[in-house]
């Protein structure tokens, strides 16, 4: 009757299950890259290629920022908000001050993001409101803080110094910096997640918030954590966006939450928290990437992309869970027989 | 007193009002396990939780190694050495074992402040290994059973040097084999000096592994015997004020026709050839170990998960049951083992869970005649002594026996023929077991067929006026209640021999 305690066969079994979402996103994306390729042999020249990774760079900063939220069983829908409003501060004051450093002006969105983020923090864990209707709310209120700071104006390309246009699109060894601060981001979250105290903390309060208050953890004040390092996150973004694109915009990124939250969640980040890993997130962040681009290529008409997007996300999901719980199954079969 | 570790003197709790506990006394030598009982309400958890520092005491005092000590809160209690297991493990299903070992005090490497994943898993391993278990630090807590779970609890006590171990309930959910591994590493911490408290609802258990047991009753301090000096039924006595023989009241009933026959049932993998007979009035105790395909069997018939092969005969007609609806309209209702996953919806009121399958019948033009339903609700409640607050009450507010009792009530309102429970007072105080069993009585009485999944030997003996063994799959015996004994059974559980399942198609 005693069940089998597990030996190394079984450490292997769970290795797999936990990483086979990561391999079954790879293989979506490879055979996404092989459609698309045979579709249009632009895809593989090396400026479509850099195009994507600039497109992701400031998506894969900003669902890191997301993921920790995620882990936690919280969410932080006041990205997309936050991260125009700290875009559009920086850009005026670039603007209205040609002086300001690039680096200056990257810590200052850096700032901005973090009162932001302690905002939705403070919201949550003293206010005792749920995430989503907390953070619903900021949405608003910091997209409607972006239009009162700017009057609705744009801030463009003549009125912001070269230097800070050259924040993202100056290149160290031929790669553009904004995917180096992105790959900086990734590789300092992959090491505060997986290798200190504080980062499996996270992981505990979101895997089980009661036996994490039990283990002696602070909870509120990981969840006030998190959603400071995602308004850090979202801050740079915010930043990095004006300085590629040229120009701060009272509209930018309206509805960029849902792209941060797909790309957590197609990255296999457990939407109920407790599980996901940063290269998940990665991913995540490249398959939305590379179907923008790849729908971009083929052609397909601007009125149909959105749906077709959506379409293609929810193909890949069940793709590969499909494809996990195939593999999940035989393992368990061949357990019992 | 000196050789005590811990002692409680006069210990009072109110809250809002309501006595909790009255003058409690308790002590605890080092190197003995010490048994709390009483009925649910009788405040052990809250006597346990004054211990583990979550309650202050209104009045009373502590003394931890003869000092005199206030636990303000519980990680105050756990830094001097007190450490508690509880009934449900506090683990993080998504982390490995020695991460849950360890959460919150994981080692770090002195330089970098990084987490010392190598010495993490080391000092897990050499934890396990110094309880007899065999449990790869690396695994993931989610897959794990129950049982493991609870070593990983127990391991997480010994990584903070516990010298005041507190189990609540720690075996209700395991096998009994689980539970004698479990007894066994209690014991070798007994032995290297432990102090521990434990908590059981299954009394045998208090009398396998405890040297002393003290016993509450409505928040009174009722006595402490060294357990080599009691019977079963002075305890329980001591516990409830009432003698072993009402803990079954088994009535003699007139039986009817059969109402209920299946006949060679087979699913493969789960079960073999299954062939029984349940007539109205009766009682069928279907006996086994845990994992011998009792609750399968069951699932089968109420269409869970259908079986292969073999028919299903309800009141001698041949019935197809695909689904739980089928089995539904033919009269027959499951009460799963596990009432929170199957049974109950938590948040939702004593009426409206008593209801929920019968709302229908108050409806008129799709509107829910509400004094209606709250007539039944009503008339069920007090049929089956549901102890509530009101009916209004939400169902996970209230004791696990008044729950259990509320998934019954739901099941006699769509007045079955054949009713099927599995496990019924699993969980549930000695006071509630007793009700559950007088209800189950009366409604054989009544006229109902019930089939009665138990492990407990006991209650499989005193209730059952037939018993069907299990093992593996197969029926191994069949026995009146006149013919069957402690021994019997358990036989045919553990060691049937293939011969006998011949004996098995009924009468």
């Amino acid at each position: 009757m005693k069940e089998p305690i597990r030996g190394s066969g079984y450490i292997s079994f769970f290795w797999h299950i936990a990483n086979i979402r990561e391999v079954g996103i790879s293989v979506f994306i490879i055979i996404l890259i092989a459609v698309v390729s045979i579709r249009s042999p632009y895809f593989f020249r090396v400026e479509n290629l850099r195009d994507i990774l600039l497109d992701i760079a400031v998506l894969a900063i900003v669902a890191t920022g997301q993921t920790m939220v995620i882990l936690t069983r919280n969410i932080d829908l006041s990205v997309g908000s936050g991260l125009a409003l700290s875009g559009m501060i920086v850009g005026m004051s670039v603007s209205s001050n040609w002086s300001i450093s690039p680096l200056l002006a990257l810590l200052m969105g850096m700032g901005l993001g973090i009162i932001l983020g302690s905002f939705n923090g403070v919201v949550v864990t003293k206010g005792h409101v749920p995430p989503i209707i907390a953070t619903l709310g900021t949405l608003s209120i910091y997209r409607g803080l972006v239009f009162a700071v700017s009057g609705g104006a744009w801030v463009d390309a003549a009125e912001m110094p070269e230097s800070f246009k050259l924040l993202s699109r100056n290149t160290v060894l031929g790669i553009p910096n904004l995917v180096l601060f992105a790959a900086s981001v990734i590789i300092i979250s992959y090491y505060f997640l997986n290798h200190t105290r504080t980062g499996r903390e996270i992981y505990a309060v979101g895997s089980n918030p009661g036996a994490a208050r039990v283990a002696g953890i602070p909870v509120d004040r990981i969840v006030f954590l998190v959603y400071v390092l995602s308004g850090m996150l979202f801050g740079m973004g915010g930043v990095l966006w004006v300085s590629r694109y040229a120009s701060a915009q009272s509209d930018s990124a309206m509805g960029f939450e849902l792209q941060t939250v797909a790309a957590a969640v197609v990255g296999g980040v457990n939407i109920f928290g407790g599980s996901g890993t940063i290269a998940g997130v990665l991913l995540g962040s490249f398959l939305l990437g590379i179907i923008t681009n790849a729908l971009n290529l083929v052609r397909i008409s601007p009125f149909w992309k959105l749906a077709m997007q959506g379409l293609v996300i929810i193909l890949a999901v069940v793709f590969y869970t499909a494809i996990s719980r195939r593999l999940q199954q035989t393992l368990i079969v061949r357990r019992v027989s | 007193m000196s050789d005590y570790i811990l002692e409680l003197k006069g210990i009072k709790k109110n809250f809002s009002g309501v006595r909790a506990l009255n003058g409690v006394d308790f002590n605890l030598r080092p190197g003995e396990v010490h048994a709390l009982v009483g009925e649910n309400g009788a405040g052990k958890s809250t006597l346990v939780k004054v211990i583990t520092g979550v309650h202050q005491p209104d009045a009373g005092e502590i003394q931890f190694r003869g000092q005199p000590v206030i636990f303000a809160n519980s990680l105050i209690a756990q830094r001097h050495g007190i450490a508690s297991i509880y009934q449900e493990p506090t683990l993080f299903p998504d982390l490995d074992v020695a991460e849950n070992i360890f959460m919150g005090r994981q080692p770090l490497r002195p330089t970098t402040r990084r987490v010392n994943w190598k010495k993490m898993y080391e000092e897990s391993s050499k934890i396990l290994a110094s309880l007899g278990m065999s449990l790869n630090p690396h695994t993931r807590v989610r897959g794990l059973s129950v049982a493991q779970q609870q070593m990983v609890e127990i391991a997480k006590a010994l990584s903070v040097k516990a010298q005041v171990l507190i189990m609540d309930e720690p075996t209700s959910s395991l096998t009994t084999r689980e539970v004698e591994d479990l007894f066994d590493i209690i014991r070798r911490l007994r032995d290297a000096g432990t102090a521990i408290i434990f908590i059981s609802h299954r009394l045998e258990e208090t009398f396998v592994l405890a040297d002393r047991v003290s016993v509450l009753r409505d928040g009174y301090y009722i006595g402490t015997r060294a357990v080599c000096d009691i019977a079963l039924s002075e305890l329980i006595h001591m516990m409830v004020g009432r003698t072993l023989g009402d803990m079954f009241p088994k009535e003699e009933v007139q039986q009817g026709k059969v109402i209920l026959k299946v006949d060679s049932l087979t699913k493969e993998g789960l079960f073999y050839d299954i062939s029984f007979e349940l007539k109205q009035g009766e009682i069928l105790g279907l006996a086994g170990l845990v994992g011998a395909g009792r609750t399968e069997v069951a699932r089968a018939i109420f269409g869970v998960e259908p079986a292969d092969h073999g028919t299903i005969w309800v009141d001698g007609r041949q019935a197809r049951i695909h689904s739980p609806r089928d089995a539904l309209a033919l009269g027959i209702a499951y009460l799963p083992e596990d009432r929170h996953q199957h049974g109950l919806i938590p948040t939702m009121t004593v009426t409206q869970n008593i209801t929920l399958p019968i709302l229908r019948e108050f409806a008129h033009l799709g509107w829910v005649n509400r004094t209606a339903e709250e007539r039944t609700a009503r008339t069920f409640a007090e049929r089956l002594d549901i102890r509530t607050a009101g009916l209004w009450q939400k169902v996970r507010e209230l004791s696990g026996g008044n729950q259990q009792k509320v998934v019954i009530a739901r099941w006699l309102g769509i007045h079955p023929q054949v009713l099927i429970l599995d496990e019924p007072t699993r969980g549930i105080d000695v006071g509630t077991k007793a009700a559950v069993h007088q209800l189950m009585s009366t409604m054989a009485a009544q006229g109902l067929a019930i089939l009665m999944i138990s492990s407990e030997l006991p209650e499989i003996l005193g209730m059952s006026d037939r018993i069907v063994v299990m093992r593996e799959g197969h029926v191994t015996g069949c026995f009146s209640r006149a013919e069957a004994t402690q021994e019997k059974i358990m036989t045919a559980a553990m060691a049937g021999r293939s011969g006998e399942a011949n004996t098995t198609s009924t009468q």
